[in-house]
């Protein structure tokens, strides 16, 4: 029994072959660790002419240090992001948020690229197909309302990568590799929050590599990610911080959110709160810049305001401790 | 559908095969290698029954097409036994009660199997985040991490 819909499977060996095969074949996906994609294919999300594997492109998978950047290949896996040393010592929200991702049995397969990338979820997509149909579909796939927010004319699924906002905060950089060259943009420039069209990726780009800057001297970060169960699940509410204290003063302060939106978010107006100590007025203000930035609708198990809340409780208790982590 | 020709090793026999290019590698073991003790279970990446090891690796064999781990090593559950005699995680398992149905226990050996290469001495805790990804719908997961542990221990000190 086989219920992937039919496609073809093509491997390229270098980064141009895999563009010009993504090129040649209108609706084919790019294919890499598959922990996202197949299940979904598998449930009839989804009929691409051809997959195009990136596993055997030389080189895609690394993860070195090159100057003072970090440069992370759009094929290197979760597990082997988590484990590096170098990750760790100069980076260690992200091998922290690589840790979370799924179970470990994911992560030796998934990859950056995939998990940037990877679909918007919802309660009325990631279900089998008989029960979409029933459901007459959806506005994501093949349907024409959005069940979750009926009277909207955009998809409210839900974004839940769990790199994306640790590299937000680190203020990292994707490079975009097509037919027509290679661009390079900031992390945020990669998601529209519409759940439909969640990538700004053109048809035949592929995301080649991330490109991670070396943190402002004495900056620290975490990720906090809240899920019903603590493997597998994806993120009800994730937050990531990066905070930089300078004396009794906050010199820094950036939060980014997952899982409550349709892409990844930056939290904005913080920057007032610079030159201030974090006290409770500070921690009342990101708690409620939180809330305010998430854009939860009912599309997860858990509901919006529980997810408002848990999402600004996070914000502010890893604000804390990354504040006092420098006393 | 398009086939082409798959070349790997399964449990250290090379194989080629010619396969559908949208075949599962847990089809491609369980219908054209006749490996069946590679369990499907939820079908969808959330149960960990149908791990195997690819180089060594623990991995979804229902998420992972076949022709995707063309060249490499996989290991199904068949490869634990060797000369009629159980391994020391299958015997672990047996003896430490850590199989009921038995249904995820392929999954659970290769995942536990994958750590024991790693990290031949595990703590509790490293073999509890080992097998995060492999759901047991019967005894719980006190009597398998016991059995992880049972067979991680040098050979002579166990009771």
């Amino acid at each position: 029994m086989n219920l992937l819909p039919d496609f073809r499977f093509l491997r390229p060996t270098s980064l141009d072959d895999a563009v010009a095969a993504l090129a040649e074949a209108p609706g084919c996906r790019p294919l890499a660790g598959g922990t996202d994609l197949l299940p979904n294919l598998r449930r009839g999300l989804g009929e691409p002419g051809a997959l195009v594997d990136l596993g055997a492109v030389p080189g895609m998978d690394l993860i070195a240090v090159e100057g003072e950047q970090l440069v992370l290949g759009a094929t290197a896996r979760l597990e082997d992001v988590a484990a590096s040393e170098q990750v760790r010592g100069r980076w260690p929200v992200l091998a922290e948020a690589a840790a979370t991702v799924a179970g470990p049995t994911h992560r030796a397969a998934a990859t950056v690229g995939g998990n940037l990338c990877q679909d918007t979820r919802c309660i009325f997509y990631n279900q089998s197909e008989w029960w979409r149909e029933s459901n007459d579909w959806c506005l994501k796939h093949k349907g024409a309302v959005c069940h979750v927010v009926p009277k909207s004319d955009r998809c409210y699924a839900v974004y839940a990568g769990d790199l994306a906002p640790a590299l937000m905060v680190l203020r990292a950089e994707v490079e975009i590799v097509g037919a027509g060259g290679s661009r390079r943009l900031p992390i945020a420039g990669l998601y529209h929050e519409e759940g439909r069209g969640y990538l700004t990726l053109a048809p035949g780009e592929i995301l080649a590599r991330v490109l991670v800057p070396a943190p402002a001297q004495g900056t620290r970060a975490g990720y906090a990610k809240n899920r019903v169960r603590d493997a597998v699940d994806f993120p009800l509410a994730g937050v990531a911080v990066a905070l930089r204290r300078e004396g009794d003063a906050l010199a820094g302060l950036d939060v980014a959110l997952t899982g409550v939106a349709s892409a990844p978010l930056m939290v904005p107006g913080l920057e007032g709160l610079l030159g201030s100590p974090w006290n409770d007025q500070a921690a009342k203000a990101v708690g409620e810049a939180v809330r305010k930035g998430c854009n939860a609708v009912k599309s997860t198990l858990a509901p919006p305001k529980y997810r408002r809340r848990v999402a600004s409780a996070s914000a502010v208790r890893l604000a804390a401790r990354l504040w006092e982590a420098y006393s | 559908m398009p086939r082409a020709v798959l070349e790997l090793t399964v449990n250290g026999r090379p194989r080629q095969d010619l396969v559908a290019e949208n075949m599962l590698l847990l089809d491609y073991l369980r219908d054209v290698a006749g490996l069946s003790g590679t369990k499907r279970g939820c079908d969808g990446g959330e149960c960990g029954a149908c791990t195997v090891l690819v180089d060594g690796r623990p991995r979804l064999s229902c998420s992972t097409l076949a022709h995707q781990v063309a060249g490499k090593r996989i290991e199904t559950i068949e490869s634990q036994m060797r000369a009629g005699r159980l391994s020391p995680l299958q015997q672990a398992f047996h003896d430490k009660l850590g199989t009921q149905c038995g249904f995820c226990t392929p999954g659970m050996i290769m995942a536990a199997e994958g750590l024991l290469r790693r990290d031949p001495n595990p703590s509790r805790d490293s073999i509890r985040t080992a097998l995060a990804g492999n759901l047991c719908r019967c005894t719980g997961y006190v009597k398998i991490v016991e059995a992880v542990e049972a067979a991680a221990e040098p050979e002579g000190t166990s009771a």
